[in-house]
């Protein structure tokens, strides 16, 4: 019995470490909808894309360079040189502030009060594009993202947990440097919100655009800002999630497994994103050890799904969203 | 009119009023086929209140966000501190010095008073954004130097009491002077108030009332404010254009507009042919 019982503490272990990686993309949808009222479903495909660009300034690829040899008949794919991870996540980083710029210059500047599902459309049409780009600037192919984490099992808790209740718990290196990232992440972010004069804007923009533009807030650097903060947000999801599983299209979906994050958490809550992280990454993990077998396994692709729904019938503003009320 | 010189006038209760600050020149505002706003010029000078007064459907809150920025006339020019000034979006505007409040409230409803009269100060905030993640000691001192004024001011409009209440909570005369107090942080050289007493009691209106001129006393903040209560204008402005129909009727002081035979028709009704 105590077996089962130290398995069960595993599984949980397990499930709050995945949910922290659910929380990691979650939050990028947060910042972006709160500040602009846009859900952005390319978010998934921002973190791929970043990944992808880190990828390829890391082995020195050449951009483009399918496209380049198909138009010239040249045959360059890589520059021959290395980046340090550290450089090239600064130069990643600095393409997602890109991106950023050109996302609001090029789409949502034109799109200015428009409804909501107008927005969310052209989101649609920006994963898509991004999806694209991203194959040919670096290639589909899957790649191998190693910016040097520690990765596999750790060998002192399983030591440890062994000397100590005879079980050895198996829990990879990885997500406990992704725990760390994302507390850190989190901790920055609300400390940035709450005390930087570009953090007061954003809030201040988030809340009403109109008063915001009279205390002399420009929006479209807000928008600007934001988008690059969500980009710097799926570049250490991307990085996390490629180390774990490779840099490959399956990347842009976990955006969906976001979803019911932001519907547990509410949309609007960054303790909610988080909040909401683990315990659908706990809750699928503990379902399936429970449940899963007499139900015919794999239930972790419905299970998050199904709790959102039972949240969305009795508490549709999730856990630390904003209360709906209309005053009539 | 004619009288007055280039170099301001004394009020009848003895204040000093200086030169031009603010001029609009042949002003024409269209939304589509509709003219909102038709050929006006009027102008607001250093250290008066000025108000624009009007029925329903007037065009002054249009006049009001021309100023601010907010809309952008077809025709017309706009002058500020002796130059014309090129097309600005509102948050260009508010950095040249303008602060405004709105008729419907424009609050930020999450945060607290505090914090929404803090955002008033943004315009003030130098520190960058790398300075602030690297050189904490900057922006602190800056943030205590911000809060200062914002306390003055917290102090000045009495609302001590609700410094720490989210916005969302307050009835609204209280939201009128919150936003009255974030507009003022910014320590603006004109401040715009579109209908600060619409919807108010009495008693509210006379604390707003108050607050205007000690605003304009203490501070010799310019002001320039929308209303259609007759009574309160004439008692708190020094000078009044009258619009109607997008069209000015009548520009002067109180006793000179209450005499003018087209703003009385206007403000009874008589009938337009």
């Amino acid at each position: 019995m105590p077996e089962q019982f130290f398995f069960a503490m595993e599984v949980i272990l397990n499930g709050f470490m995945a949910g922290v990686l659910y929380a990691l993309v979650a939050l990028g949808f947060v910042l972006i909808y709160k500040a602009s009222g846009i859900f952005n479903y390319a978010q998934g495909v921002m973190a791929l894309f970043a990944a992808a660009s880190l990828v390829g300034i890391m082995d020195g690829q050449v951009p483009f360079s399918h496209l380049i040899n198909a138009i010239f008949g040249t045959s360059v794919h890589h520059f021959g040189w290395h980046v340090p991870a550290i450089l090239a996540i600064l130069l990643t980083m600095g393409i997602m502030v890109l991106l950023a710029w050109a996302v609001n210059r090029f789409v949502f500047k034109h799109l200015v009060n428009q409804e909501p599902i107008i927005l969310f459309m052209a989101t649609i049409g920006l994963a898509y594009f991004l999806e694209g780009a991203s194959d040919l600037m670096w290639g589909a192919e899957i790649k191998k993202l190693d910016v040097g984490l520690p990765q596999g099992l750790n060998e002192t808790i399983d030591n440890v947990t062994f000397n100590l209740f005879g079980y050895g718990f198996f829990i990879d290196n990885l997500d406990i440097v992704a725990t760390f990232v994302a507390v850190a992440l989190v901790v920055i972010l609300t400390v940035y919100s709450q005390y930087s004069k570009q953090g007061r804007a954003l809030r201040a923009v988030a809340d009403d655009h109109q008063a915001a533009l009279s205390v002399g807030i420009s929006l479209n650097f807000i928008w600007v800002l934001v988008w690059s903060i969500a980009g710097f947000v799926a570049l250490v999801a991307g990085i996390m999630w490629g180390a774990k599983s490779g840099v490959q299209f399956s990347l842009s979906l976990m955006a969906l497994k976001a979803l019911p994050v932001l519907m547990l958490g509410g949309f609007t809550s960054i303790p909610g994103a988080i909040v909401g992280g683990l315990i659908i990454g706990m809750g699928e993990k503990l379902f399936e050890f429970t449940l899963g077998g007499m139900m015919g396994g794999a239930t972790e692709n419905w299970f998050a799904y199904v709790l959102a729904l039972v949240f969305l019938v009795f508490r549709p503003q999730g856990l630390f969203g904003e209360k709906i009320i209309e005053r009539v | 009119m004619n009288q007055m010189s280039t170099e301001g006038y004394v009020t009848p209760d003895g204040r000093k009023i200086g030169g031009v600050m603010m001029e609009m020149r042949n002003i024409t505002l269209r939304f589509g086929g509709v003219k909102a706003i038709t050929d006006i010029s009027f102008d607001i000078r250093e250290g008066e209140i000025r108000a624009i007064i009007g029925p329903n459907g007037a065009g002054k809150s249009s006049m009001l966000n021309v100023i601010s920025g907010f809309y952008v006339p077809q025709e017309g020019e706009v002058w500020f501190r002796g130059a014309q000034r090129p097309p600005m979006k509102p948050y260009q505007v508010a950095q040249q010095g303008i602060a405004r409040t709105f008729q419907n409230i424009a609050l930020f409803e999450g945060m607290s008073v505090l914090d929404n009269v803090m955002t008033g100060r943004l315009t003030h905030m130098k520190t960058g954004m790398l300075a602030q993640a690297i050189w904490k000691g900057k922006a602190e001192r800056e943030e205590v130097e911000n809060r200062e004024v914002v306390e003055k001011i917290i102090d000045f409009l009495e609302i001590q009491a609700i410094r720490k209440t989210p916005v969302a909570r307050l009835p609204y005369g209280l939201k009128k002077r919150v936003e009255l107090a974030r507009a003022l942080a910014a320590e603006p050289s004109l401040l715009l108030l579109d209908e600060p007493m619409a919807g108010m009691n009495v008693e509210e209106k006379e604390d707003m009332s108050r607050f205007i001129l000690d605003v304009n006393d203490e501070f010799g903040t310019t002001i320039a404010l929308i209303e259609h209560d007759m009574g309160v204008v004439m008692d708190l402005s020094d000078r009044v254009v009258v619009m109607d129909y997008g069209k000015k009727i009548g520009d002067g002081t109180p006793s000179e507009v209450r005499n003018n035979q087209a703003v009385i028709d206007a403000y009874l009704g008589v009938a337009h042919d």
